[in-house]
């Protein structure tokens, strides 16, 4: 069991480091918030896994160790918080530099996904035009 | 009088001169120097005691554990720097009240000046380490300031900031100097330091403790190579000169030297290093000092001869060499303080201070020339004047060395040169000066100064003549004091008096002044020789390589930082990659010692779902809806395997986080670009992240496989064990968050508030943009809200809000708690959001979640600060049992008012967070009218 536990965190973070390193900011959160997960499980994991052993008193002899779970517990919420943070960033990012680049500007591999916003450009724009730089490379 | 108020009192002063800039400079002056002349007052106090070895001190006691204090002690070397920079300090103030011009800010002036006799004042009463090093870098500061007073001209700037840089750098390598003799000695206090001189000497870090304290004193003391920058200070006001750059500042290189002398010195190294440094700048100084045109450049590569000429002395293994090195920072600092003044003069009265424009002022300020005349023959080392004794002292200190080997008969021949040099330089001040012949085209007609002007040249003059006819009776106390500061293990017998018979240093002597003399008379074949050299201007090439300096650095920190974040993150995981990898490879295996439980099939099904979640997410990530499904699969299996694997708090959690994730992914669809392309790039790049990922991917599996299998000591059996006994409940995961680690929580949701806060922030008057058609031109549905889902989730709100109470109140002891009720009461009125939308949320009572998150912090601070009351440490919990009819025995902590507080700021957060987001597309956005 630990074997393929430790094997599920393993491709967890690999699947959401790979995700991190993409250009686009849906990407970067997306993996952001796999990368979450996998490091509660991880964080988990330092208090060994105990089946049927809730930490309520008085239900078992033995009970699974309770420090990580409350160290888990508010990384849940916090993760949640910054993951939210991370998504309005990205949204604003994209209201303020027109494009969804983590650095703000498109790269020249980018121009595929240009497409999606020139149709976007052509649709009608009810508050601020978007700012037509930065866009293009 | 307590010693403290010797540096206390000129730094109050820093003030009196601010205030009183602006009333006449006479007043100005005297208010200045009123403070000062008390501290002189305590000083002379307690000359006694310090003769007679009880040395006073005063400590207050600051960060004991990193051996940080505020102590001061006098002692025989402190006292004598001390006297000459109150004295000189004193003089100075005077001397600067006819010098600077009813145009200059002569209260800032003073401020500064007042500055640095506090930071020199620091320096050499400190009896700790780290304060002394404080002093030391505020006298370069201090010193800038100063230099730099002229700011509207450029070479003030520029001869300001090299000494900055010079001096500055000398106190970095200072610093790791002290703190490697701190790690030595075990301490900082230096009187402790004093007395381990044998430890210091036989650690093997002793090379490189010498080395980095002597790389701060000869920046300090424009030792050569590091000289040049003290030509380039005499940018700033004579008075600086005259006080920093020839009595004070440049002595406080000297003052280290002597102030670790009985510890560093005795050495092979220390003789050699300061000696030959000492040598070389004693002859560089002299040699460049005689084809100076300018009066206070001749003068500064004078000053830096003689500090060659101190070091020097430091150098030399002999016992009264150290001695002699002291007496002569008494006489160059009289005499050449008097020269400064007496040049600054001279540029004040005539416009000018080129040797070659200045004639014959002898016939125009007959009192002026001859005082000068004195000091300069001090200063050449005539007989019958302080100079001639120290130089004497030296002339025969050289005559007893070894260092060199066989070739120690050079010093004593090189010492000579030196000593005619000198004599060449103040033949030329005073003859191209005073006589010579008339005036060139000077600016103004040259006269005698303002009467007071005069009187600190006249006094530092009469002191150059009675310390060399009289030495004994006037400084010889003085020099023992100080001598047993330098020799703690007794001074030697010694003899000051201007006769000592015929012998080879006066031989030498005589030789230095006929070889100067004939030096000055062979001076047109020196300057021809002279000028076939190109001089170089340390100036621009000291300001070349900071340029270069300043472009390499920039030019790694561009590799480095290029504004792409892509690179900072690979920087990252690089760095995460070898911190985690290092240790790991130090394990013979992956598995530990304890035995693994067996796979069962629930648990095999939830890694597989994991695994094929994860990958599907990357795999679909640039379909975004799909991907969304996907994560959220991964999501819902690992609030499963929490409670599977025994954490129901943390399965419930899970889940209801797991809910507003999704939903606010699903909101932020919206507003980002539907079509992403996340393969298009190079194959090169893609196979360097996929393989950056499965490394690190790889080594995290390994090092949880490790933890798994490895026993280890937890803490967490005092939480189970005190869980009932001390917090009143038996969830032990919600005892800890809200009682055991209150604190943690506080600052956890003070977090979260801050997070909530500033996506607001960041929302509000965003510059949105609203696409009223998808990518493939379709328009976007404009359905009103679904009835039945509006009328379920209506009906279901109060059986949400139950739930949440009651999972809210049995948290204690089972379950749930305050963060698990919160985020569940945020769905279940998201869904309301969600169903009926912003504007009919808004038409049934508005509500303000930022009130939710300051009134849930305020309410879980108060909680905590309650305890306060009752004298207790913040966040002391309490609790009782009580019985009501009906509804039985039950429990009331308070912690329960702390979890009450949680509940409420998670509510605000997350409801502010998804809310804010929902309304962006709606005429309630945040940017409208300020509130949401």
């Amino acid at each position: 069991m630990e074997l393929i536990y430790s094997v599920t965190v393993g491709v967890m973070v690999t699947c959401s480091i790979f995700l991190m390193l993409r250009g686009h900011t849906f990407s970067v959160v997306l993996g952001l918030t796999l990368m979450s997960y996998a490091v509660n499980l991880f964080l988990f994991a330092s208090g060994g896994l105990a089946l049927n052993q809730p930490a309520i008193l008085a239900e078992g002899a033995s009970y699974a160790d309770p420090l990580p779970q409350a160290l888990v517990l508010t990384a849940i919420v916090i993760g949640f918080a910054m993951t939210a943070f991370a998504l309005i960033l990205a949204i604003r990012a994209r209201a303020d530099l027109g494009n969804d680049n983590v650095d703000g500007r498109a790269e020249v591999g980018d121009v595929l996904s240009n497409k999606g916003q020139t149709v976007e450009q052509n649709g009608s724009v009810r508050e601020h035009p978007e700012p037509s730089s930065g866009g293009k490379l | 009088m307590n010693l403290i108020w010797v540096p206390l009192l000129p730094l109050l002063g820093v003030l009196i001169p601010l205030f009183l800039g602006r009333y006449p400079r006479s007043l100005l002056a005297l208010g200045t120097a009123i403070l000062p002349a008390i501290a002189l007052g305590i000083i002379v106090s307690l000359i006694p005691q310090v003769m007679a070895g009880e040395y006073p001190s005063v400590s207050y006691e600051w960060v004991p554990v990193l051996s940080l204090s505020i102590s001061f002690f006098l002692d025989g070397l402190g006292l004598m720097f001390t006297l000459l920079i109150l004295g000189i300090g004193l003089l100075v103030i005077l001397y600067a009240r006819y010098y600077l011009s009813p145009g200059d800010n002569a209260g800032r002036f003073y401020a500064s000046l007042m500055l640095f006799m506090t930071a020199m004042l620091g320096v050499v009463l400190s009896s700790n380490l780290i304060q002394l090093w404080f002093f030391w870098e505020l006298t370069s500061v201090s010193s800038f300031l100063l230099i730099s007073f002229w700011s509207n001209r450029s070479d003030a700037r520029k001869g300001a900031r090299m000494a900055l840089t010079v001096t500055g750098a000398g106190g970095l390598a200072l610093l790791a100097g002290l703190l490697l003799i701190g790690e030595v000695v075990g301490s900082y206090d230096l009187q402790t330091v004093l007395a381990s001189g044998t430890l210091i000497a036989q650690h093997q870090l002793y090379p490189l403790i010498v080395v980095l304290v002597l790389l701060g004193a000869f920046t300090k003391s424009a030792q050569f190579p590091f000289h040049f920058w003290l030509p380039h200070a005499m940018a700033a006001p004579t008075p600086v000169s005259a006080y920093l750059h020839s009595a004070t500042m440049v002595k406080a290189g000297i003052f280290l030297m002597a102030r670790f002398y009985p510890v560093l010195s005795h050495t092979e190294l220390w003789f050699a290093l300061v000696s030959l440094v000492g040598l070389m700048t004693l002859l560089v100084g002299a040699y460049t000092a005689l084809f100076k045109h300018d009066l206070k450049g001749l003068l500064a590569y004078s000053t830096i001869s003689h500090l060659g000429l101190i070091t020097l002395l430091l150098g030399l293994d002999t016992e009264l060499a150290s001695l002699a090195a002291m007496f002569h920072v008494i006489n160059h600092a009289v005499f050449k303080a008097s020269l400064f003044m007496a040049a600054g003069i001279i540029d004040h009265e005539s416009g000018s201070r080129d040797m070659r424009k200045l004639n014959g002022l002898m016939k125009y300020m007959p009192y002026t020339a001859t005082l000068a005349m004195v000091a300069a023959a001090s200063m050449a080392g005539v007989p019958l004047m302080n100079g001639f004794l120290s130089k004497e002292m030296l002339f025969a200190e050289s005559l007893h060395q070894d260092i060199l080997g066989a070739m120690s008969w050079l010093i004593p021949l090189l010492v000579t040169v030196g000593g005619a040099l000198a004599v060449a330089y103040s033949l030329r001040f005073i003859h191209d000066v005073f006589f010579n012949g008339e005036p060139i085209d000077l600016p103004k007609t040259p006269h005698e100064p303002p009467r007071y002007m005069r009187v600190p040249v006249e006094i530092l003059v009469v002191l150059c003549f009675l310390v060399g006819v009289f030495p004994e009776l006037i400084v010889g106390d003085l020099l023992v004091a100080v001598g047993a500061s330098l020799m703690p293990t007794g001074v030697p017998e010694f003899s000051l008096s201007i006769w000592h018979g015929f012998n080879l240093p006066l031989l030498m002597s005589l030789l230095a002044v006929l070889g100067g003399m004939a030096l000055y008379s062979q001076r047109k074949h020196m300057f021809a020789f002279q000028a076939q050299f190109s001089e170089v201007d340390a100036k621009q090439v000291f300001e070349h390589v900071i340029q270069t300096l300043a472009r390499r650095a920039n030019n790694v920190y561009a590799f480095i930082d290029n504004g792409r974040f892509q690179r900072y993150a690979t920087w990252m995981i690089v760095v995460a990659i070898l911190a985690l990898g290092m240790p790991l490879l130090g394990l013979t295996s992956a598995g530990g010692s304890l035995p693994t439980s067996d796979l069962d099939l629930v648990s095999l099904g939830g890694a597989l779902l994991l695994i094929v979640g994860s990958v599907a997410t990357v795999l679909l990530s640039h379909r975004r809806l799909l991907a969304l499904v996907t994560i959220s699969v991964v999501g819902l299996v690992v609030s499963v395997a929490f409670a599977w694997f025994s954490a129901p708090d943390l399965a419930l959690t899970q889940l209801s986080v797991e809910v507003a994730t999704i939903i606010l992914f699903l909101l932020a669809l919206y507003f980002l670009p539907q079509k992403m392309s996340l393969f298009n790039l190079p194959p090169a790049r893609i196979a360097r992240d996929l393989g950056l990922a499965t490394l690190i991917g790889s080594l995290v599996g390994t090092l949880t496989y490790a933890m798994l299998t490895r026993p280890m000591e937890s803490i967490s059996d005092f939480f189970t064990l005190n869980a009932k006994t001390g917090g009143g409940g038996t969830n032990v995961v919600n005892v800890i968050l809200v009682d055991f680690r209150g604190f943690d929580t506080f600052g956890e949701i003070t977090v979260l508030a801050i997070a909530a806060i500033g996506i607001y922030k960041l929302l509000a008057g965003i510059r949105l943009f609203v696409p009223a058609a998808d990518m493939d031109g379709r328009p976007w549905s404009s359905d009103r809200n679904p009835l039945m889902l509006m009328q379920i989730s209506q009906s279901l709100l109060p059986l949400a809000l139950l739930v949440s109470a009651y999972i809210f109140l049995r948290g204690h002891n089972l379950p749930g708690g305050g963060f698990i009720a919160g985020l569940i009461t945020a769905v279940a009125l998201v869904q309301q959001y969600v169903a009926n939308g912003v504007v009919w949320m808004r038409d049934r009572g508005d509500l303000n979640f930022q009130w939710f998150i300051v009134s849930g912090l305020l309410i879980a601070f108060l909680s905590g600060a309650g305890s306060w009351a009752f004298g207790r440490p913040f966040l002391t919990t309490w609790f009782d049992y009580f019985s009501l009819p009906l509804v039985g025995k039950f429990e009331l902590a308070s912690a329960m008012a702390f979890d009450l507080g949680v509940y409420l700021t998670v509510i605000g957060a997350t409801l502010s967070i998804l809310t804010n987001l929902g309304k962006l597309t709606t005429t309630d956005r945040p940017n409208r009218g300020g509130q949401a």
